[in-house]
């Protein structure tokens, strides 16, 4: 263990820059979060995140959101157990039809201001399993959805751009 | 075992008769035979057995014309999910069955039997009844299908008495997305995309199983430098993926530290596999005939710097589990899995070579290139949350060893061969691929116009996620996130 330590200590971080935020990402955003919202949340945000039928790959990138790498609490995000502490709710999967309820009560449970984030190319439209018998396609069909966060997965940067980007002042408002 | 033979490269297929399908049922019971998969077809059932003394593997089919076959579960219980599952899929009433709940139909597509011919008509979704729990003091948790963490869905109904779990139950079936469904009438390209989405943690594994299926089925041979990318492939995908299991299972005991440097060990071999292959997680590489990219330019030094500093790191690691003893005091002699157990279900992967078994689908039945490598299979018998981390420790050091030798004999030439214009006859192929989670069964049948029939693709998790409710009885709840990450099954591979 004293090794490890005393490398940690001299070794310096591995932590790296932020990456610059999504345009696009800002562009989607612009008018769907009103500013008041913004200046009561302050630079913080809680994410519960929820996999509503993803095949467990954006999972992993989003675990890797935690790593020494990307370090993401170090911009006030972090992620929450529960709804009821959440800000924004970060959805996968093509929304499978018996995920379908449990989405739409977490959804009701989090309390207002709050943002949907749909992470991944099945989030979007279903992806690859749009038109299946099991799957609804989409999250925007079973929630309302701020900001889409494109990939199969997304990396952790694209993840990192996008949820930044829900932080930022919209540039163009 | 005697009845009409079919066609179904690598292994014999075999049309049998109610008798002998009960035949097989007595085998299976009596341990002489392993299962390795039961699944269904429009008006068949096909059960797939495993010779683990001879090393063979057949696969029976039985025509189901009254819509019923002789349950396999009323004696062998490790098929009871399967048989529930082609019951609920196929509307085919296994005789006898124990348990007669549905599985993966939460009565909410819309339809009854999606894959049966026609399918049924829709249903209410009905109460699910758990099975009871009869004594004082007991006091029931859910939990799920959306958990705490960031984890994938499904419910779990434990029964404790105040700390002690006397029942776990689980339900799964929360992101079962119909890919059985979306393969038939696809082609191969779009079929090896859907299997390489079943499970994103082993999507090189299924990858190569079903490419190596539809090579069987098609009679092409895909050229030798593709098969040890593939390898090498592989075993980045089994680093990763252990790298991150031992991290994680040390997090639920909080000891942070491991999380936070095996999370670092991780996130440099999925960088490793983008610089090599181009995509972090090694999307859409493995494809019937070969392999999509070729080793990038610098790609092979980088991987041995890696491979080199990997060691040196993972073994400090190793080191500081192996001298901290309250993280020690939390993971031996818990969640203990019997090898009598782990035997009876055929329990693949770390899981099962921590409790006894000997079985990795790489050296039995064997695919190309391991037996060309020096590589060994680790296995102990404590069958606890420490062994499970142990033989993954053990994983990792021949899978780093196992790179070097991929990168030292890999062969020149190219990497993918062409597919043979469909021959307008029906073939069926199968392949048994080892992931990092255990064995991968995949079978299928492709039509005259190289379109898929029919595709079936068996998790691991299939023969684990029964025996976690077994081993976390007597255990306290606070340690079932200790057993269910050391386990680590996966829910969308199972719910398919």
């Amino acid at each position: 263990m004293r090794r490890l330590l005393l490398e940690s200590l001299f070794g310096g971080p591995l932590t790296e820059a932020p990456p610059l935020v999504d345009e696009a990402s800002l562009a989607e955003l612009a008018g769907a979060v009103d500013r008041a919202a913004r200046q009561r949340l302050g630079r913080s945000l809680s994410i519960r995140q929820v996999d509503a039928g993803s095949c467990n790959g954006c999972e992993l990138e989003i675990h890797a959101l935690g790593n020494a790498f990307y370090d993401l609490e170090r911009f006030g995000l972090r992620f929450v157990a529960s709804p009821r502490h959440a800000d924004v709710l970060l959805v996968t999967g093509p929304v499978t039809k018996s995920m379908r309820e449990a989405l739409e009560r977490t959804w009701r449970a989090t309390p207002d201001p709050k943002w949907v984030v749909a992470a991944g190319d099945c989030a979007r439209d279903g992806g690859l399993f749009a038109g299946s018998y099991a799957c609804v396609g989409g999250v925007s069909a079973v929630v309302p959805v701020d900001l889409h966060i494109p990939g199969c997965p997304p990396s952790p940067t694209a993840l990192l751009r996008g949820l930044l980007a829900l932080m930022e002042k919209p540039a163009s408002v | 075992m005697t009845g009409q033979a079919a066609a179904c490269g690598p292994w014999p297929r075999r049309i049998v008769d109610k008798a002998a399908w009960r035949a097989a049922s007595d085998l299976l019971a009596a341990g002489d035979r392993s299962l390795l998969g039961l699944w269904g077809e429009a008006a068949t059932v096909h059960l797939a057995l495993f010779d683990e003394a001879a090393g063979g593997i057949e696969i029976l089919t039985l025509d189901c014309p009254d819509r019923t076959f002789p349950s396999i579960a009323r004696v062998h219980p490790p098929a009871l999910r399967l048989e529930r599952t082609v019951r609920d899929l196929f509307g085919l009433q296994p005789v006898g069955l124990p348990d007669t709940r549905p599985w993966l139909d939460h009565g909410c597509w819309g339809v009854t039997h999606p894959l049966a011919i026609p399918p049924g008509p829709a249903a209410e979704p009905g109460r699910y009844e758990f099975l009871p729990s009869e004594g004082e003091s007991l006091h029931q948790i859910p939990v799920g299908p959306v958990h705490a963490g960031i984890i994938e869905p499904g419910h779990f109904r434990f029964t404790a008495n105040g700390e002690t779990v006397v029942r776990l139950e689980e339900r799964l079936g929360y992101v079962h997305k119909g890919i059985e469904g979306l393969m038939a009438g696809a082609d191969l390209e779009r079929g090896a995309k859907l299997a390489g989405r079943i499970s994103g943690d082993s999507i090189v594994a299924y990858g190569i199983a079903f490419a190596s299926a539809a090579e069987a089925a098609s009679g092409v041979e895909p050229p030798q430098r593709a098969i040890w990318l593939r390898a090498l492939m592989a075993e980045l995908e089994r680093l990763a993926n252990h790298f991150g299991d031992v991290g994680a299972i040390c997090n639920d005991a909080a000891f942070a530290i491991m999380l936070a440097h095996c999370g670092v060990l991780r996130e440099r071999t999925l960088r490793i596999a983008e610089a090599s292959f181009g995509h972090r997680l090694m999307r859409d590489l493995v494809m019937p005939g070969g392999v999509a990219t070729d080793l990038a330019g610098t790609a092979e030094q980088q991987i041995r710097a890696f491979a080199a500093e990997a060691s040196k790191r993972f073994a400090w690691l190793v080191a500081l589990y192996d001298h901290t003893t309250s993280l020690l005091d939390r993971t031996v002699g818990t969640g203990v899995l019997s090898p009598a157990e782990a035997r009876l279900y055929a329990c693949g992967g770390p899981v099962g070579r921590a409790s006894g078994r000997t079985f990795d689908a790489r050296r039995m039945p064997g695919y190309a290139p391991y037996d060309r490598l020096r590589w060994e299979v680790p296995t102990l018998d404590d069958g606890d949350v420490n062994a499970r981390i142990l033989i993954r420790m053990r994983e990792v050091e021949q899978s780093l060893a196992l790179i070097l030798q991929l990168l030292d004999g890999m062969p020149p030439g190219p990497i993918c061969a062409a597919l043979p214009t469909p021959s307008g006859a029906t073939a069926e192929g199968a392949a048994l691929v080892e992931g990092f989670r255990g064995d991968i069964l995949v079978w299928l049948r492709i039509d005259g116009d190289g379109k898929i029939l029919r595709c079936h693709l068996r998790d691991p998790s299939w023969f684990q996620w029964p025996l976690l409710e077994s081993v976390i009885e007597g255990n306290i709840v606070a340690d079932f996130p200790l057993c269910n990450k050391s386990f680590n099954c996966s829910y969308s591979g199972h719910d398919l």
